[in-house]
């Protein structure tokens, strides 16, 4: 018996020994969660924020650069406060703010650092930074927010901002954390991801009050952050800054383009703001300010604001007929007003006069040649292959459909096609008599201002541009992205546009308002383009381009109710051509026309 | 027959004594490993440190076990009543002067040294209890002798609670074993066993499920076989007394225990309910176990013990830094070495022909299984937490002592064995 006992006293050790290598094989070999819980008791991970990519102008200037700010971080494991009161004094926060964002953190992490508050200027800074001592628990971490010396140009810089939760679940390259920075609007948008770099991470150990331990797995899964690349713009800063001052007071665009390159060299939208108002701390107070203006500061007009092209669709319209060889340079047409509304005199001798006078009569019939071409003895089938044929021509100009710029937002205004006008007048009986006013720029069409300026490079070119785009160089790359240095000709042949620059020309030379155009030393063309308004003034409309040989300017101006396009459209206009050919001007009587003018309503 | 003092190194159990050192050096290591950090230049001697501490307590402990194996083997025997009343004044002294640390006033300070007579009291508790069961004209069939024994092991445990260290009173529930190998009715045993069982029972299930159990057994039983007045008479009164047992579970938990033991209890039941209050101690001891794996961190690479994640790490949960920094593989061994003491322990006793040396030796055995059990069973989350150290191998010199005294008592005894007439 008692042997027996003996042997169940020693079944019961060896039990209990088997027992516990049992349990032990479960959680230590079988068990991965254990594994992994440990990794987080002790890994904290650093993120190594590399320096956003600068971005300068097309002569060198920054135009955006990176402002160090500071983060108040806690950890809320070893904040003694003995006086909240005090400290929520010095932060200039409630206490219920401060209770607010206490509890957060904690719910985060008791001994893992959370941020409290965001962005401290460089002031706040130096003042907080004596006080922390006094507050354990609570330390500051440096960060950057963009800033921009010159105060224009914000519509097409964009901004940045924290990731939202919708970004952060299509980002499908994994790449953004909660917290992060990315480019919300405008080129920081676009070139997100050369601008950005690569973010870096340090692991390192924690021990159980967050002390640092050193670094985890001896930095094997460390990775070194890389700076984000810096852009080189297309954009004179100086012609940007003077195209801004002109539109101050106005609301409308002007986009300037180089078209040789496709270069955009100024891009105004006005009402803008400056884009140091959409940084650091006050981020919301003025997003919500802005967004909320009556005069739209954040809609990007030149891309955005959708017109009907008015006047300056007749050079299309007679490039597009001489194409088609419905008429020739010497083709002569009765004004006649019973088929519609003229102004001038009413005799023209040929295509370029009929341009230079603008005349819609004239321009209806060039048109009613080149969409019933008599493919088709049923008029209604006639005028169905017309419009498609004509369609595809004013296409090749970049019309009726986005252009391709580097920025996002762009709309892409409207030819109106076939299938259009089945729809708008419920069935296929429409003939062009239904839908002539699209001959002289009215009716469906509608254009953006961008659309305009790379038509007035198109003219200057006599007959190709490159799509305009704001980088010309990212980082070490030389050259903008492929899209933009492909040469895209348009259906019409080089030899038929010296007709449409001769009459540009002719606009300026001997208009009646279009002096306001005109150097004394520089051969400059353009074409007005009232755009009317009902019960309201009509928007002023101006495309140019300048010298009328090896053209180095084409831009369009945009006065929203701001009069003929004679006026602020053309007198803006030649200042900027004689800004950027000039850097100066002495038409000092022409500034102060544009500048103390009424031009807004 | 040879003279009594002729006492050869020899004689001694080599290899309880080499399974002893091991545990000892392996200790000493991860005592130096808890504590290690990578950032400071630290030396495993440094006297400040624990690990040097330890040393010292190496040394002094030699000593003493020198001074064992140097006196006369039969002096235990003479006075193990003497040596158990001097220790029991000692607790009792030690209530009245003793130094609080930790909550339990346990502690003689004596300027930088610091012991613990509770440690004392185990081999000292073994000696009486061995002494008083083998008297020559001890009736073991008479329920006195039980009676008398329980009450031999119950006023060091009682003291011991007084001083507010529950973990180690409850150390000498161990002595049931020896009750056990003694004659002591296996049935009441059972019933212990069985009533601590139901109570781990009810705290994991809930009441109502076990009470529902157990009438549905009740009514099995009752309904199979043959239907006699007796078997019905006995059936009812066990399911009484188990239910009764099931239902004063929330009164002890809540009432009887302390606040910081019912959380162990709950702590114990589900660790994960409150895994930064009262399961955090529980959880982060499994973290860092469980991370080890296979093969473990490697020595000195742990990171949950030595960055404090887990509590009491040299001397309570100093399993931790086993199963961390040599996972499963140096578990293993750990436990097997302790099996291995554990049996060689029992093979001895065995082989004793005196009483005394016998159930002395199954004392040795059962406190050693108590302490290894208990704490790597809570280490793993398989028993609540209990304050008590792992024999040989947590950081403490009145632990370490106190063992090392227990274990070479048995040993001195044991090379002499052939020399004890049988009474």
């Amino acid at each position: 018996m008692k042997d027996n006992r003996s042997n169940i006293i020693q079944i019961t050790f060896i039990l209990i020994g088997a027992v516990f290598i049992i349990k032990l094989f479960f959680i230590q070999v079988l068990d991965e969660n254990y594994r992994l819980a440990a990794q987080n008791n002790v890994m904290q991970r650093l993120v190594d924020y590399p320096y956003r990519g600068l971005v300068f102008d097309r002569n060198g200037k920054l135009i955006v650069y990176n402002k160090p700010v500071y983060d108040l971080m806690v950890v809320p494991r070893e904040v003694v406060l003995t006086d909240t009161a005090e400290f929520c004094d010095h932060l200039g926060i409630t206490l219920t703010e401060f209770n607010e964002k206490l509890s957060k953190a904690q719910t985060y992490s008791w001994y893992k650092p959370s941020v409290f508050l965001k962005q401290f200027s460089n002031e706040d800074f130096a003042s907080m930074q004596d006080l922390l001592i006094d507050y354990p628990g609570f330390y500051i971490i440096p960060r950057t927010v963009r800033a921009y010396p010159y105060k224009g140009m914000a519509n097409a810089l964009g901004y940045i901002g924290e990731i939202s939760k919708n970004q952060l679940t299509r980002d499908s390259s994994s790449y953004y954390r909660q917290g992060d920075y990315i480019g919300i609007s405008g080129l920081e948008s676009k070139y997100e991801n050369p601008l950005r770099g690569k973010r870096g991470a340090k692991y390192r150990m924690v021990n159980v009050r967050g002390l640092e331990k050193g670094s985890f797995k001896n930095g094997a899964w460390d990775t070194l952050p890389k700076i984000g690349e810096n852009l080189t713009s297309t954009i004179d800063i100086e012609l940007q800054e003077y195209g801004e001052t002109l539109m101050q007071n106005k609301v409308g665009s002007i986009i300037a383009i180089e078209p040789s390159s496709g270069e955009i060299l100024s891009f105004v939208s006005a009402p803008s703001y400056d884009p140091n108002l959409l940084t650091g701390r006050s981020y919301s107070e003025y997003y919500r300010k802005l967004s909320t203006d009556s005069l739209k500061p954040l809609y990007n007009r030149p891309l955005m604001a959708m017109y009907r092209p008015g006047s300056i669709f007749k050079i299309i319209q007679a490039l597009v007929a001489l194409e088609e060889g419905v008429i020739s340079e010497s083709t002569s047409l009765y004004c006649n007003r019973a088929i519609i509304g003229c102004h001038g005199p009413q005799k023209y001798r040929d295509l370029k006069e009929a341009i230079t006078h603008s005349c819609n009569p004239y321009f209806v019939q060039v048109s009613r040649r080149m969409i019933n071409q008599g493919e088709s003895d049923d008029t209604y089938q006639d005028t169905r292959i017309g419009l498609e044929k004509w369609r595809a021509h004013v296409a090749s100009f970049g019309l009726g459909s986005p252009i391709g710029i580097d920025l996002p937002n762009e709309k892409g205004g409207m030819i109106p096609n076939v299938q259009y006008y089945d729809r708008a007048y419920q069935s296929k009986n429409w003939k062009f008599s239904n839908i002539q006013s699209i001959s002289i720029g009215e009716g469906e069409n509608l254009v953006v201002p961008l659309q305009m300026a790379n038509f007035a490079a198109i003219v200057a070119n006599r007959g190709f541009y490159y799509k305009p785009h704001l980088i010309k160089a990212i980082g070490d790359q030389k050259e903008p992205l492929p899209e933009y240095r492909e040469k895209h000709y348009t259906t019409v042949d080089t030899k038929h546009f010296d007709v449409a620059v001769e009459a540009m020309a002719e606009v300026v030379r001997s208009g009646t308002g279009q002096y306001r155009a005109k150097l004394s030393d520089i051969e400059v063309c353009g074409k007005t383009g009232t755009v009317q308004n009902k019960d309201r003034p009509d928007h002023s409309v101006f495309i140019a381009f300048a010298p009328k040989d090896d053209p180095k300017i084409a831009l369009s101006v945009y006065v929203e109710y701001g009069g003929q396009g004679a006026r602020a459209g053309a007198a803006i206009a030649g200042l900027m051509i004689e800004k950027y050919l000039k850097r100066c001007t002495d038409r000092i009587h022409m500034e102060d026309y544009v500048l103390n003018g009424e031009f807004i309503y | 027959m040879r003279r009594t003092d002729d006492i050869k190194a020899s004689k001694l159990d080599w290899i309880t004594i080499l399974v002893v050192a091991a545990l000892a050096l392996a200790g000493w290591l991860n005592i130096y490993a808890v504590v290690y950090d990578s950032q400071l230049d630290q030396n495993i001697f440094d006297l400040s440190s624990n690990s040097g501490k330890q040393i010292l307590w190496f040394g002094i402990s030699a000593v003493v076990v020198t001074l064992i194996i140097l006196m006369d083997f039969r002096f235990f025997d003479s006075f193990a009543y003497p040596i158990y009343g001097v220790v029991v004044l000692l607790l009792i002294t030690v209530l009245l002067v003793g130094t609080a640390v930790s909550g339990s006033k346990s502690w003689f300070e004596f300027g930088f040294v610091r012991f613990q007579p509770a440690e004392f009291a185990k081999f000292t508790t073994a000696l009486a209890v061995a002494k008083f069961l083998s008297k020559p004209q001890i009736k073991k069939d008479r329920i006195k002798t039980w009676v008398l024994a329980v009450l031999i092991v119950s006023i060091p445990a009682i003291l011991i609670i007084l001083q507010g260290d529950t973990g180690s009173a409850l150390v000498f529930s161990a002595f049931a074993i020896v009750f056990y190998r003694e004659g002591f009715s296996p049935l009441l045993v059972l019933v212990g066993i069985i009533a601590v069982a139901l109570f781990v029972l009810t705290l994991l299930l809930g009441q109502l499920y076990l009470i529902l159990a157990i009438v549905i057994t009740a009514l099995i039983i009752i309904g199979t076989g043959k239907r006699t007045a007796k078997k019905l008479r006995t059936v009812l009164a066990i399911a009484t007394v188990t239910i009764g047992v099931v239902v004063s579970v929330d009164y002890v938990v809540n009432n009887v225990l302390q606040p910081h033991q019912q959380n162990r209890v709950k702590a114990f039941i589900n660790p994960e309910a409150d895994p930064l209050g009262y399961g955090y101690n529980v959880t982060q001891s499994k973290i860092a176990i469980g991370s080890g794996g296979v093969l473990g961190k490697g020595f000195l690479e742990g990171t949950q013990t030595k960055f404090d994640f887990v509590p009491e790490q040299s001397t309570d949960f100093i399993f931790c830094t086993i199963g961390e920094e040599h996972g499963w593989i140096g578990s293993f061994i750990l436990i097997a070495l302790f099996v291995t003491l554990l049996l060689r322990i029992v093979y001895i006793a065995e082989r004793q022909k005196s009483n005394f040396s016998r159930i002395y030796g199954y004392g040795v055995a059962s406190i050693i299984f108590f302490h290894f059990a208990v704490n790597i069973g809570m280490t793993i989350g398989l028993f609540p937490v209990i304050g008590i150290p792992l024999p040989f191998f947590s950081y403490g010199g009145s632990s370490l002592l106190a063992f090392s005294i227990m274990i070479f008592i048995l040993l001195k005894m044991d090379a002499h064995r052939m020399q004890v007439l049988v009474h």
